[in-house]
């Protein structure tokens, strides 16, 4: 926790099934408890909203120390220096109160099992059985805890209460209503982090009903994070609806590329094939949270599109060949320049070990015209930033240039100026995505890009190669706030795909010789030799969170606003 | 630890091994002339006599699909007969049943539902696992394909052999 | 040259080898596959003709038709090499053996040696060449732990081989297999000493050193032909199938016949040397010498009677093979050295002793 600098917290003594523990004053019983490794079950708390304390699931016994009439004595203290504790006949929600001192809670007692038994049992009374169908089974907390806690059978006799099924609430999102527990997570995050209160519920009793307001939608650009917080089957994303059972998938911790806030993400892959993609927990980078248009970018990988082997063109046409043939092709064609007359276009998508690799090769062409295309888009006052490329922060400290798209116009207008003959085309999709034209790169001599995906400029070089995407590939980056954040290798590229570091490497390799580079952790401790920023920072000390790295000054808006609740306590965080 | 066998002390003659050898040479001629008599015969001639009217009940053969009384087919493609598979032998891949499908209240169903049977090695896990009574192993054991591809059943077949079976748990008939 | 010994030599070079030993060789594989399963309870091949008669064109047109795959990793020259090498002098030895009187006049016996039993000895020696290059050849650990064990299991029981039937040649006083057969027809076979010369003190005192022979001798050949109880160098539950685990198609089916040739000629040699060859007991139409012609008739009586004994001993080979266990291998190399080979040195000190000492 960064609670440096600030007035030293009053900590509280509390008994934790029996064993004493320390936490800071104001600390939620449920908290505490996790931290002591006695974890509570709950439904309707999130450490990320308000407490309603409306599903009861994490009732707990508690106790205090007994209070004493006046004139009498003050109850002993024990060897410990703790007061004896007088337990409450009835159990308390452990996520709405907080610690106090000399405090007991039983997690374990028999009175909190009876109390998660009845309460699994009251809320499996409506409950349709329908796990076969559901796409939460697998990751369901009803599932989980009537395992844990429930009855395995129902005493229920009567015909359970009927409610909308499969109903559209949004674009992106579905409702099953008879699955749903009333926990509210998602009428509080749609109320207290999108801003945008369109959930609530209708009618009384076992007939509550969660449902949109009348003539809105859930429309807004995070209505998938609903999904990921509903703790059952009720909210369920139409994208991943009846795709793949969540225990075939296989996670990987990445980070996501749409913009520079670079939001910690999970991917769910099954035989090299994208599922979906959730949020991961970063309190400095996405919270809980991240954009639905980010979250649902991922269909192309799959894709039909994508580029399978290297191509060389041929009196006109294109022509698969190895890897080997397209760089020695390449390095041939390419030694036939001088620096002046090479042109290289890099992207900020690539990763700071791949803009490592291409700064290696711009020296050995000693060329000077480089750029890189910016992304620029519009903040949303959330977790997407203006910047839509995730790295530019590194093409600016790696590359040492202040302004990577100076040179853009340059290049332009020296292809059709006649004075840059080769141009080499990094990740990037010139035409499409910079402005360029196919008769402006038809006036260069030769003309080598990698990108993942057949496109316009692909079809205007003379070698096209598959580079690989950002699931395909692993790295760092640095995000918008100076972050520096690893990119992990979810699956395999189609085909012969490359990782774009490989491809440089061996082009570099036939320009000009071996560099001893075999793997992307040999090019970070290259980094870390060469550059002082990097100074100190290995992968593993990186982690799966990342690490300040150098200081940006911009700050990322849902964040600062959940810092804001912290410290008014509204939330725990 | 090792354990010490005891070895019988053999006398003389057992240790010229003759007797013993002639003894088993009679066993065998018994059971040669026996054999020959046509008194011993537990051997069936398969192609002509089959198994099939002596089947257990409980025989494991193909797995297969099958549908209810009322034609619908029971699968919902919850797939833990894929991940029970021990040889992983089954791919399914689910999709959502159409709005004006009759059955539209089930939501999901296989649409395709292939058992590699060359893979599949009978265990029978998937029927144990099914929630919904919808795969059972069925009788059949010849069978035969000329290709890998020919030896993948898919859901036409699966259901060709499954066939109709009544008399289950039919859940999804009260639901509205 | 004499033109008519070579065409005669040619029939009965053809008569034998291709007319009768190798679809011997054919019906044995028949034979061990009905009779084991007839042992077994069970029922064997009987599909293809009437009782599976024709199951070994079945399975010679399965070997030729079979893909002859020879892998990469061996040594070419031997590796081809090999299978003739134990094809050959399995055919080679049946050149001596006298599988009938006369017939027309000429002696049914395609090389008249005097040397019968040595040319026997010395041409079945060379198949372990055959065996031990297919598992050098095949560079792969089974077939040379085969190849290993066939060298020193072979080499071992010659010795015994050689010297069981020291004390018959003794006996006989002649290594022509054909006088042998003569002899025995007229004086009593060697296992039947109950008419001729045998019908005296020495006939019976001399069975006893004979019946020894005959013991040692038999085991030997299982020894050399690689049958059960000593097929130690291909035993399928420790070394996958020996030294022919790299072959396929027709060149393992080189090594099938060769094995099962060698079994026929080692029966037709242990006919010959124990049962009285060709010659119907107690001297029935037997012929007046060995220079005496017979009737065509019963020399056709005599080669159906030598061929009757010779699928006697086949069976008597197949009835062991699924009868007795395997040995394990010091117990075969004991066997070998430490009994048979004494035994049989004994065993011709004992004959020479009855011969001198006994009139």
């Amino acid at each position: 926790m960064s609670d440096e600098g600030k007035p030293a917290v009053e900590m509280v003594d509390v008994q934790i099934d029996g064993e004493w523990h320390s936490f800071p004053k104001g600390t939620r019983m449920i908290e505490a408890c996790r931290i002591a490794g006695k974890e509570v079950p709950h439904y309707c708390y999130h450490p990320k909203l308000s407490s309603p304390g409306n599903c009861r699931m994490c009732l707990v016994e508690m106790g205090m120390p007994p209070r004493t009439a006046p004139g009498q004595d003050p109850p002993e203290k024990d060897e410990s220096g703790h007061l004896p504790i007088s337990w409450m006949p009835r159990p308390v929600i452990a996520c709405a109160n907080t610690v106090a001192p000399n405090m007991g809670i039983r997690t374990e007692s028999d009175l909190t099992h009876a109390c998660r038994q009845g309460v699994m049992e009251l809320l499996l009374i409506n409950h349709p059985l329908d796990c076969p169908i559901c796409d939460q089974a697998g990751e369901c907390r009803l599932q989980e805890f009537s395992v844990e806690h429930g009855n395995g059978d129902s005493r229920f006799r009567d015909n359970k209460v009927k409610k909308p099924k499969n109903v559209d609430v949004g674009p992106r999102v579905r409702l099953d209503d008879e699955r749903c527990i009333m926990c509210s997570r998602c009428i509080r995050f749609t109320d207290e982090i999108a801003d945008d209160p369109v959930l609530g519920f209708t009618e009384r009793g076992s007939y509550t009903t969660l449902t949109v307001h009348p003539g809105q939608q859930l429309a807004n650009n995070y209505s998938l994070n609903t999904v990921d917080i509903c703790p059952v089957g009720a909210l369920t994303s139409n994208d991943f609806r009846f795709q793949m059972r969540v225990w075939f998938l296989k996670e990987t911790n990445t980070i996501d590329t749409n913009c520079a806030t670079g939001a910690n993400i999970t991917v769910y892959s099954r035989q090299n094939e994208i599922y979906r993609i959730t949020p991961r927990q970063n309190n400095e980078v996405n919270s809980d949270w991240m954009p639905d248009s980010h979250r649902l970018n991922f269909h192309w990988i799959n894709s039909e599109a994508r580029l399978t082997a290297p191509l060389v063109r041929e009196n006109g046409s294109f022509k698969e060949v190895s890897w080997p043939d397209a760089i020695s092709t390449t390095a041939e064609r390419l030694r036939a320049y001088d620096g002046g007359d090479v042109a290289v276009i890099v992207s900020a998508r690539m990763t700071n070990e791949e803009l490592l690799m291409a700064k290696r090769l711009i020296a050995l062409l000693g060329t000077d015209q480089v750029a890189a295309v910016p992304r620029a888009g519009e903040a949303d006052g959330y977790l997407v930033s203006a910047d839509r490329n995730p790295n530019m922060n590194g093409v600016k400290l790696v590359l040492g240039m202040d302004d990577p798209a100076a040179k853009l116009d340059a290049i332009k207008s020296g292809l059709s100026g006649g004075s840059v003959k080769a141009l080499i085309v990094l990740q990037e999709n010139l035409i499409d995505d910079a402005g360029f034209t196919a008769e402006e790169l038809g006036k260069a001599d030769f003309v080598l890009s990698t990108y993942p995906m057949a496109n316009p400029t692909a079809d205007a070089s003379d070698v096209a190669l598959p580079g690989a995407c950002w699931a395909e590939k692993s790295g760092t980056m640095i995000n918008v706030t100076g972050r520096l954040q690893r990119l992990n290798r979810a699956v395999d590229g189609p085909g012969l795909t490359l990782e774009p570091w490989e491809i440089v490497r061996d082009l570099i390799q036939a320009l000009g010789g071996g560099n001893g580079i075999y793997s992307a952790d040999d090019l970070f401790k290259q980094l870390v030799a060469e550059y002082p920023e990097f100074e100190g920072f290995t992968l593993s000390k990186v982690g799966e969170l990342g690490v300040p790295l150098i200081e940006t000054g911009e700050t990322i808006p849902l964040i600062e606003r959940e810092k804001e609740r912290i410290a008014k306590g509204i939330v725990v965080g | 630890m090792a354990i010490v066998v005891k070895r019988p002390k053999l006398k003389w003659w057992e240790q010229l091994y003759l007797p013993g050898i002639l003894k088993g040479l009679g066993i065998t001629l018994r059971h040669f002339f026996a054999t020959l008599r046509g008194k011993t015969k537990v051997t069936m001639q398969y192609p002509e006599e089959k198994w099939n009217d002596h089947l257990p009940e409980h025989y494991r053969g193909a797995p297969a699909l099958v549908t209810d009384e009322q034609d619908r087919e029971r699968c919902v493609a919850c797939q833990l007969c894929e991940f029970i598979c021990p040889p992983r032998a089954i791919t399914i891949k689910p999709e959502e049943i159409p709005s004006e499908d009759k059955w539209a209240k089930v939501e999901k169903r296989p649409r395709e539902f292939d058992i590699d049977m060359i893979r599949c090695i009978y265990c029978g896990l998937c029927e144990e696992v099914c929630p919904e009574q919808a795969i059972f192993l069925r009788k059949d054991y010849s069978i035969t394909g000329t290709s890998r591809a020919e030896m993948v059943h898919h859901k036409k077949k699966l259901y060709e052999i499954g066939g109709q079976r009544v008399g289950l748990v039919n859940k999804w008939n009260e639901l509205k | 040259m004499d033109w008519t010994f070579l065409a005669l030599s040619v029939v009965k070079i053809i008569g034998l080898v291709f007319l009768v030993i190798l679809p011997m060789v054919a019906y044995s594989v028949w034979a061990e596959r009905r009779v084991s399963a007839a042992i077994q309870d069970r029922v064997g091949p009987n599909r293809v003709g009437i009782a599976g008669l024709l199951q070994p064109m079945a399975d010679g047109l399965k070997f030729i038709l079979k893909e002859d795959f020879t892998p990469d990793h061996v040594r070419k020259t031997y590796y081809w090499m090999a299978p003739a090498l134990t094809m050959i002098p399995a055919l080679l030895t049946c050149a001596v053996l006298p599988f009938g009187s006369r017939l027309f006049g000429e002696k049914m016996v395609i090389a008249d040696l005097d040397v019968g039993p040595l040319f026997v000895f010395a041409i079945a020696s060379l198949s372990v060449y055959g065996i031990v290059l297919a598992g050098w050849a095949s560079n792969s650990k089974y077939p040379f732990f085969g190849g290993v064990r066939s060298t020193s299991q072979m080499i071992s029981y010659e010795i015994a081989l050689g010297l069981s039937i020291v004390p018959l040649l003794m006996i006989f006083g002649t290594l022509n297999l054909g006088e042998i057969v003569q002899y025995q027809a007229e004086n009593g076979w060697a296992l039947l000493p109950l008419w001729g010369e045998s019908l005296s003190l020495k006939g019976f005192l001399l069975f006893i050193p004979i019946f020894i022979s005959f013991i040692i001798f038999m085991t030997s050949i299982f020894a050399e032909t690689n049958r059960l109880p000593f097929d130690l160098p291909e035993c399928e539950t420790e070394l996958v199938a020996g030294y022919h685990t790299e072959y396929s198609s027709m060149k393992f089916a080189l090594f099938f016949l060769g094995e099962y040739a060698a079994m026929i000629i080692g029966s037709g040699l242990a006919v010959t040397l124990f049962f009285g060859g060709w010659s119907l007991p107690f001297g029935w139409l037997a012929p007046e010498s060995i220079e005496a012609d017979v009737p065509w008739w019963q020399g056709l009586i005599h080669i159906g009677v030598f061929f009757g004994k010779v699928i006697a001993i086949i069976l008597f080979f197949i009835w062991i093979r699924w009868s007795l266990p395997r040995f394990r291998y010091d117990q075969l190399m004991r066997l070998g050295w430490i009994f048979f080979f004494e035994i049989a040195v004994i065993n011709v000190i004992l004959t020479a002793v009855i011969l001198i000492w006994v009139k």
